[in-house]
């Protein structure tokens, strides 16, 4: 190896940013630099370094001061929290460039082979914006591993040998494991928090994750999913509340208004909505709005007809493609009204009414 | 002979993620040999030695872990080239968060998990803040979201990192990780290398076997608590 490449680290550096990042040299002026880069100040707050109103000080001052006030910090640390913070803004300006004009414009699945080593019957299907498309089939069928197919961009290297295609071309592996090109936002049957944090801290904190804006900008957009969430919760639940009190219906409710609201990935993937207490057909209608495509493992008969196709599996393989016929869809507005009385009836049984007349 | 450090927190799933990965790196011919460094005991060789993995442990016992490692490395790595490994491995617990294994040149993994709380990137200290690559586990317990938001945790704490999310139940991720494995620098010599952050000193009378406590028996590095306010 080279001697260059002997202090540099590992083969592997760098990855996560190719924006214009600058290279610090100590002599910028704080406020020149949270002039070009508002988002230092969280990086600072981050660091627990107090700049803030250093504003007429270089970096270097500033940094001094640090180290006179924290000397067990030691003499490499100038360098490594200008390096820090250069990697910092490099990957911020990456995230703000990379705007909305990344879209997908179609998603292509194509078919591998059932548990058995058969070629799927159904030999692809293509999603677009605004689709929604119902994966119906036995527990077993398959329905869950073709949604982890297309979450993980399968290349033929999953156990169904599938291949998703983006805009009708082989995607790169970056899909797969960068955090700010998430190709699918998944509601998974897990809906489980281990955070200690309060609802609207913990929206706060996915909204910097997917977004990198200054609180002031995202405190609207948390309320607007908090609100959202209240709307599809049978039970209401504060900004307060610890997420991990949350119930199950409300934890879903938050998911999905979060996913419909904040989420910049092109896919949702829905595993069974039907098993929360949650109003359904809100949730799919906040989803659908927000011109995603939409995937769903579900039996439940109203959401079904909501889509326009649904996907038979069966033994791990994608047996047919359905869409609904003139008949089905006729028969919506006899399932609404059913669904409308399931959900009074419940609504009863919560207020503690007798159910003898329904 | 490629060299990859891991290290992580206790249990949160190095094993299982070099595993995963070490049999995605076998099916494409590679020799990969593992390095376990522990405390006090582990029968995680045992795992590896019932998949025919060449692996090695070393306890450290009443020395400090990272600094056992970094005074046995030399004759790890002579130990993998004699074994006539594609690929070693080295797997260590990072068990105070002040020490790192990792060194300058050779591509250095750290292994941390979901369930360990939001502020806990930041608080792993170097063997995080210096790795090429962070795996995070355990990700089919929570949310996405909650997934997302440690991620970024974890991208605070190490912008230069790459995340990446491996299932050490399922598996997934272990191809890409060992994708990643593949695409590590080769070593000739580990000898001069240099580590990436300077390990603590910590010679005082207690690392010395000292029981009794109280100022009088206090020699050495000793720094004392601010207790007033």
């Amino acid at each position: 190896m080279r001697d260059s490449e002997k202090d540099s680290g590992a083969g592997i550096v760098g990855v996560t940013g190719s924006g214009p990042a600058p290279r610090l040299t100590g002599a910028e002026r704080i406020d020149s630099l949270t002039e070009r880069y508002p988002f230092v100040m969280s990086f600072f707050a981050d660091e627990e370094v107090d700049f803030a109103d250093d504003l007429e000080w270089t970096l270097r001052e500033s940094i001094q001061r640090h180290l006179a006030q924290n000397p067990q910090l030691g003499p490499g640390w100038e360098r490594a929290f200008l390096d820090r913070l250069e990697a910092f803004i490099a990957q911020m300006m990456d995230f703000i460039s990379e705007d909305a004009s990344e879209t997908i414009s179609s998603v292509t699945v194509l078919a591998g082979h059932d548990k058995d080593g058969n070629p799927e019957p159904l030999p692809s299907f293509t999603l677009r914006p605004g689709d929604v498309l119902c994966l119906v089939g036995p527990t077993g069928s398959g329905k869950s591993r073709l949604l982890a197919d297309i979450e993980w961009v399968a290349s033929g290297d999953t156990p169904t040998g599938r291949r998703i295609l983006l805009d009708g071309k082989a995607p790169d592996r970056s899909w797969r494991y960068d955090p700010q090109r998430k190709l699918v936002a998944q509601l998974s049957q897990n809906m489980h928090f281990v955070m200690d944090l309060g609802v609207g801290e913990f929206l706060g904190l996915h909204a910097q994750s997917r977004a990198g804006q200054q609180r002031s900008e995202y405190g609207e957009l948390v309320e607007r999913i908090w609100e959202a969430a209240n709307q599809l919760a049978g039970e209401p639940f504060a900004l307060d509340t610890p997420i991990t009190s949350l119930s199950g219906g409300q934890s879903r409710a938050l998911m999905i208004a979060d996913t419909a609201l904040l989420s910049r990935s092109p896919i949702v993937l829905i595993d069974e909505i039907e098993n929360a207490g949650i109003d359904r057909r809100k949730a799919l209608d906040l989803l659908i709005g927000g011109e995603k495509m939409v995937l769903m493992a579900t039996h439940d008969p109203l959401l079904a007809l909501y889509g326009d196709r649904r996907i038979v599996l069966g033994n791990g393989a994608m047996r047919a493609v359905i869409t609904p016929s003139a008949a089905e869809l006729a028969n919506i507005r006899e399932l609404r009204s059913m669904d409308a009385r399931m959900m009074a009836l419940r609504d009863r049984l919560r207020r503690g009414e007798l159910l003898e007349e329904i | 002979m490629k060299f990859v450090t891991v290290s992580g927190p206790p249990s949160t799933g190095k094993t299982s993620v070099l595993l995963r990965t070490i049999a995605e790196l076998t099916r494409t011919g590679q020799k990969v040999g593992v390095v376990k460094f522990d405390c006090l005991s582990t029968s995680d060789d045992q795992v590896y030695a019932a998949r025919g993995i060449p692996v090695r442990k070393g306890l450290s016992g009443a020395i400090c872990p990272d600094h056992y490692f970094v005074s046995n490395v030399e004759e790890v790595v002579a130990w993998g080239e004699a074994q006539g490994l594609d690929m070693l491995l080295s797997e260590s617990a990072g068990l105070c968060n002040r020490c790192s294994p990792h060194i300058k040149g050779v591509l250095a993994v750290c292994v941390v998990d979901n369930l360990s709380g939001v502020d806990t990137p930041r608080k792993i200290g170097p063997m995080l803040r210096s790795a090429d690559i962070v795996t995070v586990t355990k990700g089919d317990i929570v949310s996405q979201a909650e997934r997302e938001v440690f991620a970024r945790g974890v991208s605070l704490a190490n912008p230069r990192a790459m995340v990446l999310h491996v299932n050490g139940i399922t598996g997934q991720g272990a191809s890409e990780l060992a994708a990643l494995f593949l695409e590590a620098p080769e070593m000739d010599s580990i000898q001069g290398r240099k580590l990436r952050f300077s390990m603590p000193a910590a010679s005082c009378s207690y690392c010395l076997g000292e029981t009794r406590i109280g100022a009088r028996y206090q020699q050495g590095n000793v720094r004392k608590m601010k207790m007033e306010d």
